[in-house]
This record gives structure tokens, sequence and C-alpha cells, in this order.
């Protein structure tokens, strides 16, 4: 076992958490398990692994790639031998640090596991490793008409298993829901190296429903190591539509407006001017440079149904002083549409060195007053805050750009987040709509809930997950009655890379 | 605080009385009462409508029951963000007309919906007809709030529809038929109140035509809101039923007819669009009888399928009621089971519902040994010849002799051991509705 004490974390893991050191035994015994080719631990090899989406940063000690569910068993039990923890992560384009070591230890990496496993079309269901990238699901289920319906931004590198990590949403959660209602039955390796399958293909056994205890539990109760998941039908019919508007009130408006009077397009999306025009720039999407917002907007379903959904909506704009509406008249243009507002964060990312995405979620009736909010706490903090985001659910994406080597700027850019998610609580929202807690928001969790609910979900926790091995510091906020572990100090650059 | 004898029995499960009924006006008396009983090691079952008491195994202590009927406000409607908080011990049909006042509705179109609360509806679990076009209640319950096991206060979810924040308790206690915690409220999304709705049944005399056609109908891609298959001797209960009932389903289920159901809505094209399809599909299957219904009788006929599990468990005087879930019901899957089901002297019923479930009723008038061995028989048979396919049969409704026999949710599975950890730490001192659930949880 290991004998010395020391501190090898990058970051703030050695604040979080100080153990005995990793033991080279421990490595030696990794490698032997899964072949040298899948282990990594080099401190440049490490490096690339300390990042995810996210402005948090830690870096693990070990990473390793199994290739199938008995090597995580394997990896898993080798960890606890050690008294090490793991961390799970797919393709790192987490914006919450979920798949960040932040306590060190050994980072399973499920690149190598991403195979289809049965795509069994008939019944709707497809069955897959957790390495598999989510439009991966949808490309093979197509040609049946099919698809995978949870679409996140990322979803051309994002991994199912992310996915159902971070209960992930997207665009069309708006109609379709999150990962976790289209998730039937999980195959999972818990702490102590276990295997065990919950849910089941119909996703209808009797028993408390554990897929959806399990789904959205951000890696902290067990590694999911196969994933049944639903597909859906493509609708018969789509239509897209392009609201433009010379007000950011009148665009929200619309949203509030569409939703009281019982509309429920497939998506609804809104972009403010200033974050249209940098996509614009760079995609040339069709976005008009000079408009205040626009809103992207989606019906489908039977052909009749969308003609009067996407009449409706129009009048709907309209009545709200939108300067114009556009149909997509093809599948061109509406790829294209899309196309911008799928690449939007790239798309500012050449505007800054870094931007912050955040992710909250208040009732939809108080858009109009949630945005004034935002602008004003940008105007107070010194950042032009932009907003592209899930208008239909009320899910505010508020993007703040901001240079990381820039201490004190960034350290406004962490207040200026946090004064906004706290405005979404007060709002009657809630901390994250996609994201997760992860080590981004798990201090700001009081702000919803209280001693007893904590008392039970650190039960839950427990239950699966006692000695804290399997992503520590993650959900839970450290500052409250964790003993020796610190919180991290926010406000302090994580991130330093260019 | 109430102990009279008559009163304690009309909360009795399985002949089984309370020490004491109690009930609470606010969640801040639940969580009092709880924290009495952990104390004192009490066990306790909370009630709503009572209407569904005898889900599951008989309780292996019952010291108080909780009548939560008087937690029953609506706490917020936010109708232009279409959610709404509402207490546990609402009527469901209360909280349906609070809702169509703002031409909403919740898609939870469970059996006994005129007496049942809405957490009673949620804890149970049972069946909603809405399910294919809205999914189960997993998909619009957006958070709770309840006591657990150390009489604390808890909740999970919140008022938003889209919500990641901290793990979905909530989720965990649908279906948990109280052993988790009491709920004291639940949080929803609501639903636009469609402009029309309607249904077309057709019937064949044949079981295969009828499978095949039902089949052609859930492969279309056409959006029903419920599609259901029928036997003969199902469909001759259900005539029976409405006629009681007083709502006399026109078009009356012929005789020894497989029927096929499917309700679908929205505004007055897909109306037609959907008939317009029907029709041509049903000749194409040639159907016996085909029947565009008008709205009234589109009514009828959901409402009373709505209420099956009700007029099911009453259809005979000794009723076996299984609930059937398989990865998939291709027609030689109700084949099999009517071959299974030929073998066997008792009658039966059976309903091919949405989403891959199955209602199969057995029927027996008498309480004889040989009567009871046959229908003993007969559900095991059709357990194994389920559980080899992947699937689960659960017992709605069973005579309590059964119960003493066959564990009405079957077998426990692989991740039994990880639902005793859930129940472990939602509720340290076992004293919510011990020995009902699953495995004796």
């Amino acid at each position: 076992m290991p004998a010395r004490r020391g501190n090898y974390y990058s970051g703030d893991a050695a604040a979080f958490c100080r153990r005995p050191l990793m033991d080279q035994a421990l490595i030696r015994e990794l490698k032997s398990l899964l072949g040298p080719a899948n282990v990594l631990s080099q401190k440049e090899d490490l490096m690339l692994y300390e990042f995810d989406g996210s402005v948090e940063k830690a870096r693990p000690e070990v990473v390793v790639f199994p290739l199938s569910t008995e090597h995580v068993s394997g990896i898993v039990k080798l960890a606890a031998k050690y008294q090490v923890p793991v961390v799970g992560r797919g393709a790192g384009t987490g914006l919450s640090g979920g798949a960040l070591a932040r306590g060190g230890g050994v980072m399973i990496v499920f690149a190598r596991m991403n195979r289809i496993l049965e795509m069994d079309l008939e019944n709707h269901r497809a069955v897959v490793q957790p390495g598999v990238v989510n439009l991966d699901i949808t490309r093979a289920a197509e040609k049946a008409g099919l698809y995978f319906a949870p679409d996140p931004s990322s979803q051309k590198s994002c991994t199912i298993g992310g996915n159902v990590a971070e209960n992930s949403g997207g665009p069309h959660t708006l109609a379709c829901g999150l990962t976790v209602n289209h998730v039937a039955a999980l195959e999972l390796v818990l702490p102590d190296g276990e295997i065990v399958r919950v849910g089941s293909r119909h996703g209808d056994t009797p028993g408390y429903d554990l897929c959806g205890l399990f789904v959205g539990s951000e890696g902290t109760l067990a590694l999911v190591t196969e994933i049944t998941v639903k597909l859906s039908r493509k609708a018969e019919a789509v239509k897209t539509l392009l609201a433009i508007f010379d007000a950011v009130s009148d665009a929200s408006r619309t949203v509030v407006e569409m939703t009281a009077s019982g509309i429920t397009p497939a998506a609804c999306e809104m972009l403010d001017g200033w974050t249209l025009r940098a996509v614009e720039d760079y995609i040339h999407a069709g976005f008009p440079r000079d408009s205040a917002a626009v809103l992207l907007i989606e019906v489908e379903g039977l052909r009749e149904a969308v003609e009067s959904q996407a009449a409706a909506i129009e009048e709907i704009c309209k009545v709200n002083y939108a300067r114009d509406v556009r149909t997509a008249k093809d599948s061109n243009e509406r790829d294209l549409l899309w196309k911008g507002r799928r690449n939007a964060f790239g798309a500012l990312g050449r505007l800054a060195p870094s931007n912050y995405v955040l992710d909250g979620v208040i009732p939809r009736s108080k858009l109009p007053e949630a945005l004034e909010q935002i602008h004003a706490t940008g105007k107070k903090h010194g950042f032009q805050i932009g907003n592209i985001f899930h208008a239909g659910d009320g899910n505010l994406h508020p993007i703040v750009l901001y240079d990381p080597r820039d201490t004190e700027q960034f350290k406004r850019a962490i207040a200026a987040a946090e004064e906004i998610i706290r405005m979404c609580v007060a709002l009657g929202g809630a901390l994250t709509g996609e994201h997760g807690v992860g080590m981004e928001k798990n201090e700001l969790m009081p702000l919803l809930f209280s001693d007893a609910d904590f008392d039970l979900m650190r039960r839950i926790h427990d239950a699966f997950n006692p000695d804290s091995s399997l992503n520590p510091g993650k959900i839970f906020p450290l500052s409250k009655g964790c003993g020796e572990i610190r919180a991290r100090k926010r406000g302090q650059p994580a991130r330093d890379r260019p | 605080m109430h102990t009279s004898e008559a009163l304690l029995q009309t909360f009795a499960i399985a002949g089984r009385a309370p020490m004491a009924v109690l009930k609470p006006g606010t969640a801040e008396e639940v969580a009092e009462i709880v924290s009495f009983a952990a104390a004192e090691k009490l066990a306790v079952i909370a009630c709503g409508g009572r209407t569904k008491l005898e889900l599951g195994m008989p309780p292996q202590r019952y010291d108080l029951a909780l009548d939560m009927t008087g937690l029953c406000q609506i706490a917020h409607y936010d109708a232009g963000d279409l959610t709404f908080s509402v207490d546990a011990g609402m009527p469901l049909m209360n909280l349906a007309t609070a809702l169509a006042a703002r031409k909403q509705f919740l898609p939870l179109a469970v059996p006994f919906s005129s007496t049942s609360t809405i957490g009673g509806a949620i804890s149970s679990g049972v069946d909603s007809t809405l399910r294919m076009q809205y999914g189960t209640s997993r998909d619009f319950l957006i958070g709770a709030e309840f006591v657990d096991g150390t009489g604390r206060r808890c909740k999970s979810g919140g008022r938003v529809v889209k919500n990641v924040t901290g793990y979905d308790l909530h989720k965990l206690l649908i279906g948990s038929l109280g052993t988790l915690g009491v709920i004291t409220r639940l949080n929803f999304r609501t639903y636009p109140l469609p402009e029309l709705r309607g249904a077309c049944i057709a019937t064949f005399p044949a079981m295969e035509a009828a499978l095949n056609f039902h089949h052609s109908l859930l492969n279309s891609g056409l959006p029903f809101s419920n599609l259901e298959l029928f036997d003969p001797q199902f469909s001759a209960l259900l005539a029976l039923y409405s006629k009681q009932a007083g709502s006399g389903i026109p078009g009356s289920p012929g005789k020894n007819a497989w029927h096929v159901f499917a309700s679908f809505e929205g505004i007055a094209g897909v109306m037609a669009r959907m008939q317009r399809e029907l029709q041509e599909r049903c000749e194409r299957a040639q159907a016996a009888h085909y029947e565009t219904l008008d709205p009234q009788d589109s009514k009828r006929w959901s409402g009373a399928l709505q209420e099956s599990f009700d007029w099911l468990r009453s259809a005979a005087a000794n009723v076996a009621l299984l609930r059937i879930a398989l990865p998939q019901w291709a027609p030689k899957d109700v084949a099999e089971l009517h071959l299974v089901l030929k073998q066997s002297p008792l009658r039966s019923a059976f309903a091919l519902r949405a989403c891959n479930v199955a209602y199969l009723a057995l029927l027996a008038e008498g309480e004889d040994a040989q009567t009871n061995a046959a229908m003993e028989r007969c559900v095991s048979h059709v357990r194994s010849c389920v559980e080899a396919k992947d699937g689960s049969a659960t017992l709605l409704h069973s005579p309590a002799w059964l119960k003493d026999r066959i564990n009405v949710w079957g077998p426990k599975r692989a991740d039994f051991p990880l639902m005793q950890r859930v129940k472990h730490a939602f509720d340290p001192h076992n004293i919510f509705a011990p020995g009902r659930f699953v495995g004796d949880l």
C-alpha cells in the first residue's frame, strides 16, 4: 500500500483532498489488465484530460481506456485496492466539470468502448456502449426512419455515456424530453466492481425506477457501461421558422405568449443580436445582422398539424412586432439555420480567448424579466453577455466572454455568472437545465436544497458510493459538513489555455 | 386521530386494519406523525381515495393509516408556464376541473378517476391510457415534496419543465406504493387540452387478422393517443360494464369478435386525416365491421377502457388480473398466450394495451380447490412464458389465497439489492408500508 503522503494534483485538486500518493504498482497493475497502450500516466498525456468544456480544471493521475465492461470492473477493483478515486469520461465536452478528476486518481475514458451492440429497429431500441457518439445512434437508425431524440449542441462529438451521466438535453428537449426520457435500461459497474443491470428493454419492470435515478447522477453512483436507448420515429412533416425582431423584449414576449396559448413547438431557440451577428460572420446561416433577436422555431408532426401550428406561431410573432417570419424552403435551408445555432459557441470563440457558457432555468413566463436582469448584470461587471438559448423551456445560456489570463476579469466573470444563477433561482427556477451541477455549481446547491434534502441525497449517494471513490467533489457542496475537505475557491483562474 | 373500529376497517388492507387513522392537514403534521412513527417503529401507510389498497403484497406490519385527503389544495398554478403544484390528497376529478378552466389537462388517464387522489395515482404507478402519446407520469412529473422515513420534509426537482439539479428522487416515488416516503406535494407540467378527440373501432372474426391489423397500425407512424386490441371475452365484459354504468357503448362490440380500438386527437384537419387513414387501412385489412366514433362515443369508449382495471377485477367472483409487459408483443406472442389460456378450464379476458403492456384477467365463479388450483397453475404458466421472453407479469388483483401462494410482483431481479439500498436510504427504520413492494420491501 502507498506510504508517502503528498500532493499529486494540479490546480485546486490539492485543496480538495489530500491522500497518499498514487502507487506506481497501481499503474503497473492497470497496464497488465488493459495492456500498456490503454494506460496513460505521463504528465504531458495527462494534461490533455484536465479540461472539459467548462471553466474548471483538474488533472487525473492516470488515464485508462477500457475495452469491455469486465475491464471497467477490474479497473474499479484496482482503484479500490489502492484507495484512489475514479471518474468516468466520454468525449470531455461536458460543461460543468462532471468528467474532471477533482480528486485526482484514475480517469476512465470510454472512447474505446464505442460499439453499437444492437439495433432493434422494429422495437425502437438500440443497445450501445457508453463511448458511442450521440449522433452516430441517429445515423445508424435513420434509414429506418428513426432517430435518437436528445440532441445536445455537441452531438457530433459528445458520447451517450456522458449524456446519460449528465441527463443532457438539447434544442428538441422542449417536445421530446431529456436523455432520461429516452433510456430504457443500463448496465452499471458499482464502486466495488460489481456489474449489475437496471431497467429493461421495454422499460416496464416492477420495482423502483433505478434508471430514473442513475441517469443524471453525474457519475457519482456508478459507472455506466451499456445503455439501451429508445429510438423515436421521425415526424412526417417538419417546418422551421425564423422570426426576426427589432427588440429582444418582443422576441421574449412572443415565447411567453406562444407557451401560454398552448403551442409546443419541437424546438424554440433564441439568439440575441450580438450573438447572431457573431454567428452570421462565421457561419452565414442567414440571420439578419441588423436584427435585435431571432427565434428559431421548429414544428413537426402530421402535415395538417404542422401547417396549422406554423400559421398560429407566425400570427403570434407578427402580433409581437416581428419584422419578418421566414420559413426554411427545404432541408438545406433548415440545416443551415440549425448549423448557425449549433455552432454558435464556436463562433463566439472567435471574439475572445475564452467563454463561459452558463446554464440556468426559469419559469418561461419570466423570460423578459430574466433577459433584462442578465443585461444589467453584464453591465455591472463590465461584460457584454450574449444569449443563445432554449427559450421554449426557459433554459437560459448566457455567455460571458473573458480572458482567462486576466485574473481580475475571470473573477468578475465568475461573479457575474453566480449572480445570474442566483437570479434564476429567485425567479422560481433551477441551477441547471441540462449541463449538470458537477463542480461548477455544487456550492450553489444550498440555494435550492435544505439540510434534510442533502441528508437524503447523501444517503442515496452513500448507498452506492460509500467511500466517495466515484467522482468525488461533485454535486454536493464541499463547504458544508465535509470535515477536512475544504471548498475550492472559485474566482481563481483554473484554466490557463490561450 | 380516529380509532373507531368501523372507520379502521375502511382502511384495512388484506384484512388487516391499522391501530389508528390520522388525518394530517399540513405537510408539517405529516412530518410530525412520521417522526413519531419512526421513533416508535410504527408502520405507516399513506392513503388517498383508497381505491387501490389491494395493490402489492399484504403489509407485514400496519399500525397507522395516514388519510392524506386533508392535503387537497392546488398550491401554485402557473397556467402561463403550463406548470402546477398540488397537494397529494387532491382528488383527480377536482384537479381536472381546475386545469380545464384554463384549457389544460394532465395526461394521466388512470382508472378510478372519479375517486382517486393525485398522490395515489402517482404512488401506485397505475397505467394511463394516454401513455402512447404523452408517456408515463415520469415524463411530466417535474418535482415532489415528501416526508422521508426519518420524519423530515424533503424535496426533489422543482417547478420548471427542464431541470437536472440534484438526484431525481421524485422519479423513484412513482409506483413505489408508499414504501419510500409520504408524498405531500407534486409538481407537474400540463398540456393544452386538444381541440378535438376522436376514435375508431374495427372488428375481426379471427384473431390473426386483428393482430396483424393492430401491428400495422403500431408501425404506421400515425400519432395515436391510444391503441388497444382485445379479445371477444374482453369486449363482452366491456359491453356489460358500460351497460351497467349507464353509458352503453353504441355499435356494441360484436360477439365473438376481436376488436381494435384507436383514438387520436388534434385539430379538425388531423381528425379527418386520421379517420381517412384508418378507414383505408380497415378496408385493406378486410375488417368485418368498422366505425368512426362520434366525439361522445369516443369519450365513452376511452372512459370505459381507462377504467378496465376496475371492471375487470369485479367481472367474476374470483379474478386474477395480470399486467404483462414484454419487450415486444408480436402477433405470435399473443397467439402463444392464447394457446396457454386454451389449456386452462378458466374463462379469461385479454387486452393488448399501448406500449407493450397487456392485461389478462382469469375469471372463476367458484372458489373450490380444483378451480383455485387451475387459477394458480394458469398464473404460473403465463408467468413462466412471459419471463422466458424477458418480460414481467404483475398481479394487479387477486384473491387473498393466491397472494399467500404467489408473489404478486414475480421473482426478484438482478437489481433487487440496489432497490434495497434505495429503500434503506429513504426509510432506514422500515416504517413505510413494510412488505408490500417488490421482494417484500
